[in-house]
């Protein structure tokens, strides 16, 4: 029997699924697969394909068309010298988020799902926006994405695997988000840094310091001369 | 208090700033006793390291008395007389787990900086520059110490500051460096710059059995000190050429290992010289490595090369070919100093070594201006100065 091509879409599909569910899996770097697809929509596709979701899934539309399109993606992972549980039962308390995420004021957890982000603007000001978690299995990964109404659209996901021969855990996270454009886009600029990349891998060792060394290094209100 | 702080180009001034205050429950106040100036030290007063700031304090080489402790640290007590490692170290991670110390994964707050340039960042170092951390130092009347619950070292008593002082730096390096020459019976090993580091390399070469120890450099009475306290033979590299000395005084083999105790700002001669110092001076090449080149050509075929000598950055015309196709070792790294604390000690505590030899000037904190230029241009004879607050 001729397939339709509507089964041909669904096997694609189904076969993209696979091939995300095991990068994000694996020891491979993520982001050399995400190529034209955009993160959330994988994550969204992987946890089941809630259509809540599916709005922000493809890039380009209106905001590719006003040339506004300014998705950023980084990819950071720390080996952490821990078991796995003991990293994830930190990190799914999201509140405690703020502890090493130093651009974040604070994160209410409203239910299960859902939680408030408020993030440091440059001049005492802020940004917000409310997430859900999409999939989370327990000590191995956590996604999330804003939902509607966020002054900067995100998703990303953090995933905790053992690393080889009792190494500690390896710890990678994933992360995109879409500035709205316009003024608001300098200042989240400001957010994450001239350098994403950086602003995450430092944000990622923070991490790493407070759960091996139980605090984080910092030479902040140490004297200097004038 | 008064510290030493860094302004710019040979330019360091006793300024008085606040006193240090604990910030993490795992820090430690010492009250500092003593404190050394160390040939790293002058690769940042000759301006070589491009993350110094103005204002800040230097040092790496102190001990002292604790004074005031952090939540966390219960190993230690109010009053303790206690030497600090210039590395500063977590004791968790998976380097300080293995020993070694001075590649900790958290306790250099500015690691990014040094991702760049190296891929991955070694421990934070006090007094080192904002690539190492940006930590205060240990010139000064106090000091604020991380990590202070694996980053002290308590003094039984009896001992005197100069006998343990240079455990904090110089003495576990010259040891370090002298194990990284892979020592076998019947060995020669030769050692360039017979500065502190050097000194304690030729002294730790003999302890680990080495039958011969070639010192190298040009400044008199520091290869007097070779010979007559460390009964080292010499080469005077302006006298003569050290590789070819060398290669007579080895029967024509080359030394089993060879050392460079000189580092970055190696002192070159002829052209060779004049091209690394105007490359230098361009910024071209950041590290000048005269006694590295020398080190690997005069080495014999399948012999170790041990660096203790302090590189930051690019070099240039470095001889891989002669590395390479002689099949040599080479082995190097800021010194794990924790891993050596307690052999060291002990070997203090049985007479086998006091390190106070190598003191040839003791002064006031606030003399140091004076101290850096002395030591730096060798004047009045000057091999190590101690500085008392
Ligand atoms: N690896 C570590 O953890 C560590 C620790 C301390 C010091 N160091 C480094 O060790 C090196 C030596 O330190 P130091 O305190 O003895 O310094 P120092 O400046 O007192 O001694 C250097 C000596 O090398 C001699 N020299 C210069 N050019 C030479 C050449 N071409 N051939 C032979 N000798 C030459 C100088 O005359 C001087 O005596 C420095 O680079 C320092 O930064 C490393
Ligand atoms: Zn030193
Ligand atoms: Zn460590």
């Amino acid at each position: 029997m001729a397939s339709t091509s509507q089964d041909k879409q669904n096997q694609d599909e189904s076969n993209e699924t696979g091939r995300w569910a095991s990068l994000i899996g694996g020891g491979a770097m993520v982001l050399m697969g995400l190529r034209q697809r955009s993160l959330r929509g994988a994550l969204t596709a992987i946890a089941g394909g809630t259509l809540a979701y599916q709005a922000a899934t493809k890039k380009g539309g209106i905001q590719e068309a006003l040339g506004m399109d300014k998705t950023i993606t980084v990819e950071k992972t720390v080996t952490i010298n821990k078991p796995a549980a003991e990293l994830y039962r930190f990190w799914r308390n999201l509140e405690n988020l703020p502890h090493f995420m130093k651009h974040l004021k604070s994160v209410t957890v409203i239910s299960d799902k859902r939680s408030h982000w408020v993030a440091n603007a440059p001049m005492g000001a802020s940004v917000e926006w409310d997430a859900d978690i999409i999939e989370e299995r327990e000590n191995e990964f956590i996604s999330w994405a804003s939902v509607e109404g966020a002054d900067v659209d995100n998703s990303g996901f953090v995933r905790f695997k053992p690393a080889p021969a009792d190494r500690g855990t390896e710890v990678k996270v994933v992360m995109e988000y879409a500035p709205p454009g316009g003024a608001v886009t300098a200042a989240i600029a400001k957010i994450f840094g001239e350098e994403p990349e950086q602003q995450i891998g430092d944000e990622l060792r923070r991490f790493k310091m407070l759960m091996e060394a139980g605090e984080i290094a910092t030479t902040e209100g140490q004297p200097k001369g004038s | 208090m008064k510290a030493v702080c860094w302004h710019g180009t040979t330019d360091v001034r006793v300024d008085t700033v606040p006193d240090p205050k604990i910030i993490n429950p795992r820090d430690a106040i010492i009250k500092i006793t003593s404190t050394a100036i160390c040939g790293s030290d002058l690769h940042l007063y000759d301006g070589y390291n491009p993350t110094m700031k103005s204002g800040d304090i230097l040092g790496h080489e102190f001990m002292g008395e604790v004074v005031e402790l952090g939540s966390a640290v219960k190993n230690v007590n109010i009053g303790d007389r206690v030497v600090v490692p210039f590395t500063i170290s977590c004791g968790s991670c998976f380097f300080c787990n293995r020993d070694l110390w001075s590649l900790c994964d958290n306790s250099n707050p500015n690691a990014w900086m040094v991702e760049k340039i190296m891929g991955y960042s070694p421990a934070g170092l006090f007094g080192y520059s904002h690539m190492t951390g940006g930590y205060a130092g240990g010139q000064a009347e106090y000091a604020r110490v991380p990590f202070a619950d694996t980053g002290l070292f308590k003094i039984p008593d009896g001992l005197t500051d100069e006998q343990v002082l240079f455990l904090t730096d110089i003495l576990p390096t010259g040891y370090m460096a002298a194990e990284n020459c892979d020592i076998q019976p019947g060995d020669t090993v030769a050692i360039w710059g017979c500065g502190p580091v050097g000194q304690f390399g030729i002294r730790s070469a003999y302890m680990l059995g080495a039958e011969r120890v070639i010192a190298i450099d040009r400044v008199p009475e520091r290869l007097k000190m070779a010979k007559e306290q460390s009964k080292a033979e010499v080469i005077n590299y302006e006298e003569v050429d050290a590789g070819e000395a060398l290669k007579e005084m080895t029967g024509g083999r080359g030394p089993d290992s060879c050392m460079d105790a000189v580092g970055m700002e190696a002192h070159g001669t002829g052209l060779e010289g004049f091209y690394d110092e105007a490359k230098q001076a361009l910024r071209l090449e950041t590290d000048r490595p005269t006694a590295l080149r020398q080190a690997i050509v005069a080495c014999r075929k399948g012999g170790t090369v041990s660096v203790p000598g302090v590189y930051t950055g690019f070099v240039d015309k470095m001889p891989l070919g002669a590395f390479m196709n002689k099949g040599l070792t080479m082995k190097t790294g800021q010194t794990h100093v924790h891993r050596y604390f307690r052999p060291l000690l002990e070997r203090i505590q049985n007479g086998e070594i006091d390190p106070s030899y190598i003191i040839t000037h003791r002064l006031k904190l606030e003399e140091a201006p004076h101290a850096y230029e002395i030591f730096k241009h060798k004047k009045d004879n000057c091999i190590k100065v101690v500085l008392k607050p």
